[in-house]
């Protein structure tokens, strides 16, 4: 008899790269430090990255590992953007709370 | 004790995750990330992903966490900590997210059922490996059929490092933006 929680198979790093992915979604849609929504952009992406690393080790296949690191090497181009966008926007508006931020607002 | 490793990297990367996304400082926040990363990174080991798993550790946790506790440092407001953390429609966030988590995971559910009848479904965690390291594999693959992106991602890189200095210096450099801040300034 199979137990829910002892052979671990692929559904249990399907199960986590969604979890993963779901509380970085909830970071970024509640939090209101702009530092910590892109921490949380950071975690969605690292789910992501357990999902293909996963299906790559069913498969026995490299493709699924080649594509997390050039899902690594956009997140680390993102992070840096993203940080220079805040600092900028930090020097003009003096805040750094999302809803803050509101000079496109009409 | 494949299991008590995986339940060890997956505690580590949730309570990570949960501890980012609610902590009140932001400090607390990134450090909390550095252990959800390092979970997922032995996740990858896990996995036999050796060389994602160095990527983890050196990019993630020794560059990327590095310039978030960087970038928090210089925007630190003492009085942040004070203010509220969490939007006035929180509770409908969460309300989605949790409903999206549900529909996920009873997609799994689905696709595990489907592929169940697979004879190797209960050995998907222990990958075959073959003869070559987990590093040679990656790079013949990548070096040969990813060529073309693996250069495309060399010129992001290059165009992301010259817009984040570009982001990041000083306006007084430019003639331009002085009046946009006097503007500014005036409207304030």
């Amino acid at each position: 008899m199979e137990g829910l929680l002892y052979p671990i198979t692929l559904t249990h790093y399907l199960v986590l790269g969604a979890a993963l992915f779901l509380i970085g979604a909830l970071g970024v849609l509640v939090r209101r430090n702009l530092v910590i929504i892109l921490m949380s952009i950071e975690l969605m992406l690292n789910g992501v990255n357990v999902n293909l690393v996963a299906f790559s080790g069913l498969h026995g296949d490299v493709n699924g590992q080649i594509f997390a690191i050039f899902i690594i090497a956009v997140a680390v181009a993102e992070a840096a953007i993203g940080l220079g966008i805040l600092i900028a926007l930090f020097r003009n508006k003096m805040t750094v709370q999302a809803d803050e931020i509101q000079l496109l607002k009409w | 004790m494949d299991a008590l490793f995986f339940y060890t990297f997956a505690l580590l990367a949730l309570a990570g995750a949960i501890l980012t996304i609610t902590r009140t400082n932001a400090v607390h926040s990134a450090l909390s990330l550095i252990g959800s990363l390092i979970g997922v990174a032995g996740l990858f080991l896990l996995e036999k992903a050796e060389f994602l798993f160095a990527v983890q550790i050196l990019l993630y946790i020794g560059g990327v966490t590095v310039l978030f506790l960087f970038v928090i440092m210089l925007v630190n407001l003492d009085e942040a900590v004070k203010l509220r953390q969490f939007n006035r429609l929180w509770t409908l966030a969460l309300a989605a997210v949790l409903s999206v988590g549900l529909l996920t995971v009873g997609g799994i559910a689905r696709y595990q059922h489907q592929q169940s009848a697979r004879p190797d479904w209960a050995i998907a965690a222990s990958p075959r490996v073959s003869g070559e390291g987990n590093t040679e594999r990656i790079a013949d693959v990548l070096f040969s059929q990813y060529l073309v992106p693996f250069e495309a991602t060399s010129l992001l890189l290059i165009v992301a490092v010259i817009g984040a200095v570009l982001l990041a210096r000083k306006r007084e450099a430019l003639g331009v933006s002085m009046d946009a801040r006097k503007a500014a300034g005036e409207e304030d």
